[in-house]
């Protein structure tokens, strides 16, 4: 049985989410249809909508339902941005970092190449954190150009914090719609939608312990964006499509336990994330935890390690049975270098020497003491092969 | 053993892994990712490195139920494969990519990371034979099946090299059974086609991609006296023995045809004359390593077979070294052997060693060759 420390990646389906997909999936009715079925699979859906709200602290309808994190930060960017231009053509800025995962980026880097959007990405520390008070600056500076800003809540690779407060003061002098990414933040940090100031937010349900497929982006009142499908009008007319509805109660389900259960998961997990990076500075000298001393989810842990190759390390504890990542987007399965550590100022041989260890809900204190005792030889072994490399 | 199977996504490696793992062996499927921007999808001829063949490569580990990995060798492909070639053309010579390959990635970079690793062995789908003599010590062998043999290439290959060597393909008589075991496997690349064109020029217009890459230079096209015939816009348009594309307007005197004889990268000249001036008759080599056990003696000529191409025919030579380089005398000229393209050297079936050449002894002399002419 595989040791399974790759949470950030996808975290098991929690039990009670599976009971509410399968009791739901054994339901005929379209939420749209207007006999009794179709008020039942609605019925499903708005408790659903509702539970999420109630979860996230947003106001119900705020709740648009979408297929994952990748279709709803396509839909925040490219919505926001639509929307702003087409109010005021002098709106043509995104801000952003180039820390983002790649679901803003390409969304963001399409809409510059093909829709006249020009994009400031702000300055990072070496830890990761972005520079807000760049981001002032260039607010005060060209706030009125400026269509939309969006900053990740939490980094999927490295696990730092944005301060998303902050970011809304600032973007708020200059009346600007603020989106962030949160698909990696929920259920390891508190969200507070409506208290956070954001015009939009992502997420995602398997990464809390929901079915893949499933996912939604918080839209507030306030804010208006465009719609990149065009159909049946559901959702607020911003997503069209029928609605998975069984999906959506299983997500709300699991988004609910995860954020529940996460003082006293993460009361559970301190004592064993302490010793697993004791283990991992004790084994690998080199090893340099990667976000710092800057505030970052105690789950997501990630080291650079110079001079070893990532897909050494993820082989070699794979081969022990220990599931984990190096953290970076894969293209047909080859772990290029990270474009998160690039950003961060990391040379291309560091940011190819990653490993990203992410504990979640199942972690036991038994997985982390199989982790330590493979890694201490899987370390040797990919700092050899990464000399012979060299 | 705990193997590593180095898995392109086509039918040969993939049988190959099947036979390491029927033969009791703990083995891992790596597809090496040797593009930096990989295409989504196959266009024209097959190349070793797009998002497709990396798929084909994980169906046909899943089916043999092992392991699989995508290792990114793409930098040092691109220095130490890519970069050589486009020099080697640059400075004349007429480079074998694949060898380079298998001298720098698969067999160096690959399997010293291997070894790191905790491998024993590295196997491929070559189509080659390893056999122990009599005194334990690897050789090198032609694969069974001669239409298909690619000993040529791993001529390069050194006795420790082959220790981690494994070739499970070579015994095959032929390629159609590998396709019907590929078949009776359930393996889905059975029929896939196979691949002769450079996996890096996608087109398979080595020219083309030559002239994207280094752009125009312009020079003269002269015959060996020296007289101008016409203009070239690149040398690295052209390898000696290349016939068509010259672009010569006036005929030769006998009214034959002119092949490509020599090419002075510094000068921008290619010299052009009659085929028969392209025989030679030594090749002489530098960088000449031993596949395996190196010969006990060879300060005195060695009766020897030698083979220029991949896809060429060994003929009977000589071999010896001499002044630390590797001398081959053909016992019968041969023609279109260019500077940059490896000798590989048999003992019957048997690779004895290889040298890239350096230079060629022509077996006609130019007093001759005007005559000829």
């Amino acid at each position: 049985m595989a040791i399974y420390l790759d949470h950030a990646a996808t975290t098991p389906l929690r039990p009670e989410a599976l009971r509410v997909l399968q009791a739901h999936l054994e339901i005929v009715g379209n939420p749209s249809s207007v006999h009794q079925l179709g008020q039942a699979a609605r019925r499903v859906l708005e408790e659903a909508r509702e539970s999420l709200a109630a979860t996230i602290d947003c106001n119900r309808s705020e709740v648009i339902f979408t297929s994952g994190g990748t279709e709803s930060n396509n839909l925040a960017i490219k919505g926001l941005f639509w929307q702003q231009n087409s109010l005021d053509s002098g709106k043509r800025l995104i801000v952003s970092a180039y820390t983002e995962h790649h679901a803003v980026i390409d969304a963001i880097e399409w809409l510059e190449r093909e829709q006249g959007a020009e994009t400031i990405w702000l300055p990072v520390s070496d830890a990761g954190v972005v520079d807000l008070v760049a981001l002032e600056t260039l607010v005060a500076e060209r706030g009125a150009e400026i269509a939309l800003i969006t900053l990740m809540w939490a980094n999927n690779e490295t696990g730092v914090l944005t301060d998303i407060g902050a970011v809304t003061r600032i973007a708020a002098t200059s009346n600007i719609a603020v989106h962030s990414d949160a698909v990696a933040a929920l259920g390891h940090c508190e969200i507070n939608f409506s208290k956070s100031g954001l015009a939009a937010m992502s997420l995602s349900a398997h990464k809390v312990g929901g079915p893949v497929g499933v996912g939604a982006l918080i839209v507030a009142r306030s804010a208006k964006l465009t719609s990149l499908t065009h159909g049946g009008g559901q959702e607020r007319g911003m997503r069209s499509g029928t609605m998975n509805s069984a999906g959506a109660a299983a997500f709300a389900e699991a988004a609910k336990q995860a954020t529940m259960g996460q003082v006293a998961l993460q009361a559970r997990l301190v004592p064993l994330v302490a010793k697993l990076r004791a283990a991992i500075e004790g084994a690998a000298t080199e090893a340099r935890f990667s976000r710092g001393d800057a505030p970052g989810l105690l789950e997501t842990i990630h080291y650079t390690f110079d001079g070893c190759s990532g897909d050494s390390l993820l082989f070699m504890l794979d081969s022990a049975g220990v599931a984990v990542s190096t953290g970076s987007a894969c293209t047909a399965g080859v772990a290029s270098a990270s474009h998160v550590l690039l950003a961060m100022g990391r040379s291309e041989r560091e940011a190819t020497g990653t490993l990203r260890i992410s504990l979640g809900y199942t972690t036991t204190e038994a997985d982390v003491e199989a982790f330590i005792g493979a890694f201490p030889a899987a370390h040797a072994r990919a700092k050899m092969a990464g000399l012979a490399a060299g | 053993m705990k193997v590593l199977a180095a898995m392109s996504g086509g039918v040969d490696s993939a049988v190959a892994a099947a036979r390491a793992v029927e033969a009791g062996h703990e083995v891992v499927g790596v597809h090496l990712a040797l593009s930096r921007n990989a295409g989504t999808l196959r266009t024209g001829s097959r190349g070793c490195c797009t998002i497709e063949d990396s798929m084909d490569a994980q169906r046909a580990a899943n089916i043999l139920g092992i392991p699989y990995y995508v290792w990114d060798f793409s930098e040092k492909f691109k220095t130490d494969v890519v970069d050589d070639f486009i020099a080697e053309y640059q400075a004349g010579r007429t480079p074998n990519p694949c060898m380079r390959c298998n001298e720098r990635i698969k067999f160096a970079a690959l399997l010293e990371k291997a070894l790191a690793l905790g491998f024993d062995a590295v196997c491929t789908g070559h189509y080659a034979s390893l056999l122990t003599d009599a005194e334990g010590n690897l050789e090198l062998h032609r694969s069974n099946e001669m239409a298909k043999d690619q000993s040529y290439v791993l001529g390069v290959l050194t006795s420790e090299q082959l220790k981690h060597s494994m070739f499970p393909l070579g015994a095959t008589a032929s390629k159609d059974l590998i396709r019907a075991e590929a078949n009776e496997r359930g393996l889905a690349v059975a029929n896939k086609p196979d691949s002769y064109d450079i996996c890096f020029i996608p087109e398979g217009d080595t020219q083309d991609w030559l002239s994207e890459k280094v752009g125009k230079a312009p020079g003269n096209i002269v015959d060996r006296e020296g007289n101008v015939l016409g203009g070239h816009q690149g040398t690295h348009e052209y390898t000696v023995g290349q016939r068509k594309g010259l672009s010569i307007g006036r005929p030769a005197a006998d009214g034959k045809p002119r092949y490509v004889l020599e090419i002075r990268p510094k000068t921008k000249t290619v010299v052009v004359g009659p085929q028969a001036a392209l025989a030679i008759a030594e090749m002489i080599g530098t960088k000449f390593t031993w596949c395996g056990v190196a010969p006990a003696q060879v300060s005195d000529f060695v009766d020897v077979l030698v083979q220029v191409r991949a896809h060429g025919e060994a003929v009977e030579a000589q071999m010896a070294v001499i002044n630390n380089e590797m001398v081959i005398k053909v016992a019968e000229p041969i023609i279109g052997v260019a500077p940059g393209q490896t000798a590989v050297v048999y003992l019957g079936t048997r690779v004895l060693g290889q040298t890239t050449i350096d230079r060629t002894v022509s077996a006609v002399p130019v007093s001759v060759a005007k005559v000829l002419a």
